[in-house]
């Protein structure tokens, strides 16, 4: 078996809040192999959002090993982080943090923008099309995010964390701001993406839609406290027909 | 990130708040402005009073007398009436680096012709005063030194003489009486104008100065001053030097009772108070160049507050935290410097108005241009790199979380 993409061992993370020392995650140990899709859930307080900054690079554990890729990335600076960001992982978060009065184009150009290599501008443009394609919004390119529905938002917000081709990509609660409905069709990408071999770690808590992924991580005061995997995964596309159906229906008994 | 992208990032950031970039960088405008403006006035006034100073003559020296005591009376200054004509002469013979020396002697008397009366300065002097003064005739001709040794009653005049005594004729060749001798008119000078101390420079007749000694009025021996002119700028200095030892010789060390002054003295007189108002002027546009440095600061930390968000996500997507203090940067230097360009357009425009409307002289200068608009940049770079700094020190988490 090849290595794992993700690779925490007895990963550690206390804040010192004033007097009192918090110990948001305290000693998880876990291997995330390629191709996998998985849920990290838990109630508020677990740690998962921690534990999410951690395996993001946005933050460093206060003891323990984090190997990503095989790059051990437990101790490196700030920029040697931001360019492990840049170039490995691909971030989706629960407000799309879109640039504002920004073209979906040039939001989905932005990683790009801090390459290490230089990018010529004409391929930037490519490539920033082809993953909006992906999404299937390369015909609201010239969109501003303010003319983009919810759903809209998060895909484009998806292809720019696809853009670099990362090993890794990570949501933090990505449908927490996205009617049911919505949630599906962009777990619906989420599973395609999947299926097309990218690893995705995702932050969430709620149940229906830890059950659109392969795995489920459950946190519990900082700790794994549950490793499954999931049985009967849905696909979006039959959750979205019997929606559909069931929207059917009420429009029927209400007539 | 590069330069250029960056360059781009910030140039967008700007053109997204168009007004609020506008109002942002009218501090700096305004200061830039300002400062042009009030140095190309400035420079025009001082530029005025050295071509006023200028139209004196050239590298002069001149020795004045000097002050006498009488009995415990200090008389002051041109009290003494002990420098000769001899003294002159001496001067001429033994001080190398001169080109030519006057003997002057100042007098006024009432001068007639044609029915009419004037009281102009009369002026005694050697042929050399012309070239001295750089004061052509536009006329006839000037005495001679043969002239000034039989002390022959002609004279040159004045364009204000001409205008007040001849109505428009040619007064060559005509009869002037001044005082009680009648002189002949053998020139007509161009005219010169008003010099810097209010003067009417044309209101004069200048005959030899032997004439105004001996014939016109009171019979006298002593000179009112002689005028050397130095062959170049920098032969003033040892040439002063040389005058005073000399007469302080034939003085055998007595009291010295003469001076000797150079036009540079004159003309720093001259220019003090234009260049104190120079600096003034300056010194003042400076500050509001300050206060609009202070304007870029103030806006610059409102957009890294207000734009906490995007620099969480620039930092997430891996900017390093240089990438993101260039960016800022590079906004506060380009708002800077767009202003001062405007800034020196609109300076050039207030001097040009000021010029056509009031007909102040207006020198517009280069340098003032060049340090003003890189010391908007410099101001860029100083007020900005606190607000980009600290956009730059922002934790990615904590700045994504921001609301």
């Amino acid at each position: 078996m090849s290595p794992p993409v993700v690779s925490l061992d007895s990963v550690t993370k206390t804040y010192q809040s004033g007097e009192i020392e918090v110990r948001a995650v305290r000693g998880v140990s876990v291997d995330i192999q390629a191709g996998e899709f998985v849920a990290l859930m838990g109630a508020s307080g677990s740690g998962k959002s921690t534990l999410m900054n951690i395996l993001g690079c946005l933050d460093r554990p206060t003891a323990g090993k984090y190997v990503l890729d095989g790059v051990d990335v437990s101790s490196l600076d700030r920029n040697a982080r931001a360019d492990i960001r840049n170039q490995k992982l691909g971030f989706v978060f629960q407000g799309f943090n879109l640039l504002s009065r920004t073209t979906a184009l040039e939001n989905v150009e932005l990683p790009m923008l801090y390459s290490a290599e230089r990018i010529r501008p004409k391929e930037m443009r490519e490539r920033a099309l082809r993953a909006l394609d992906i999404v299937g919004l390369s015909d609201r390119a010239d969109h501003h995010p303010s003319q983009l529905s919810g759903g809209q938002q998060q895909r484009v917000a998806i292809a720019r964390s696809l853009v670099n081709q990362p090993q890794v990509l990570l949501a933090d609660e990505p449908t927490g701001n996205l009617d049911s409905k919505t949630t599906v069709e962009v777990m619906g990408v989420f599973q395609r993406l999947n299926a097309e071999g990218i690893t995705i770690i995702m932050v969430t808590h709620e149940l229906d839609v830890a059950q659109f992924c392969k795995r489920n991580l459950i946190l519990r005061d900082g700790l794994l406290v549950r490793d499954e995997k999931v049985e009967n995964r849905p696909t979006a596309e039959t959750v979205l027909a019997r929606l559909a159906l069931a929207e059917k229906e009420a429009a029927l008994t209400e007539s | 990130m590069r330069l250029t992208s960056t360059a781009v990032v910030a140039a967008r950031a700007l053109k997204r708040n168009t007004m609020r970039s506008i109002l942002t960088a009218l501090g700096i405008i305004i200061g830039v402005g300002a400062v042009i403006a009030m140095v190309s006035i400035g420079n025009g006034a001082k530029s005025q009073v050295e071509a006023q100073v200028a139209s004196l003559g050239q590298n002069i020296i001149t020795v004045f007398p000097g002050s006498t005591t009488t009995g415990g009376v200090r008389g002051g200054f041109g009290s003494s009436s002990t420098l000769t004509a001899d003294d002159a002469d001496a001067i001429a013979q033994e001080v190398p680096g001169i080109v030519a020396v006057s003997r002057s002697v100042r007098s006024r008397e009432q001068v007639l012709a044609n029915g009419q009366n004037w009281r102009p300065s009369i002026a005694g002097e050697d042929p050399e005063i012309l070239d001295i003064r750089v004061w052509p005739l536009i006329s006839g001709e000037m005495f001679t030194a043969r002239d000034v040794a039989s002390a022959n009653k002609v004279c040159v005049i004045g364009q204000t003489i001409v205008d007040q005594l001849f109505d428009g004729e040619d007064p060559v060749g005509k009869t002037l009486r001044v005082g009680r001798i009648p002189v002949k008119i053998l020139g007509v000078l161009s005219k010169k104008g008003f010099n810097y101390f209010g003067s009417d420079q044309d209101d004069t007749v200048i005959l030899p100065y032997s004439t105004v000694m001996r014939r016109l009025g009171r019979p006298r021996t002593n000179i009112s001053s002689i005028t050397i002119q130095a062959a170049s700028p920098e032969l003033i200095a040892p040439i002063k030097l040389e005058i005073e030892s000399l007469l302080s010789q034939r003085r055998n060390g007595r009291e010295p009772d003469f001076m000797v002054r150079d036009q540079l003295e004159l003309a720093e007189t001259a220019t003090a108070t234009s260049k104190t108002m120079t600096v003034l002027l300056g010194a003042i546009a400076g500050v509001s160049l300050l206060v609009g440095g202070i304007g870029i600061m103030n806006i610059m930390l409102v957009s890294v507050t207000e734009r906490t968000r995007e620099i969480g996500i620039r930092l997430a997507v891996g900017a390093h935290g240089n990438d993101v203090l260039l960016q800022f940067l590079f906004e506060a230097v380009l708002l800077s410097v767009l202003g001062g360009g405007l800034g020196v357009a609109l300076g050039i425009g207030a001097s040009e108005i000021v010029a056509n409307t009031l007909n102040w002289p207006v020198l517009i200068s280069m340098p003032a241009i060049v340090i003003a608009l890189s010391v908007s940049a410099m101001i860029g770079i100083f007020f900005g790199f606190y607000p980009a700094r600290k956009a730059a020190m922002l934790d990615p988490i904590d700045a994504l979380r921001y609301e």
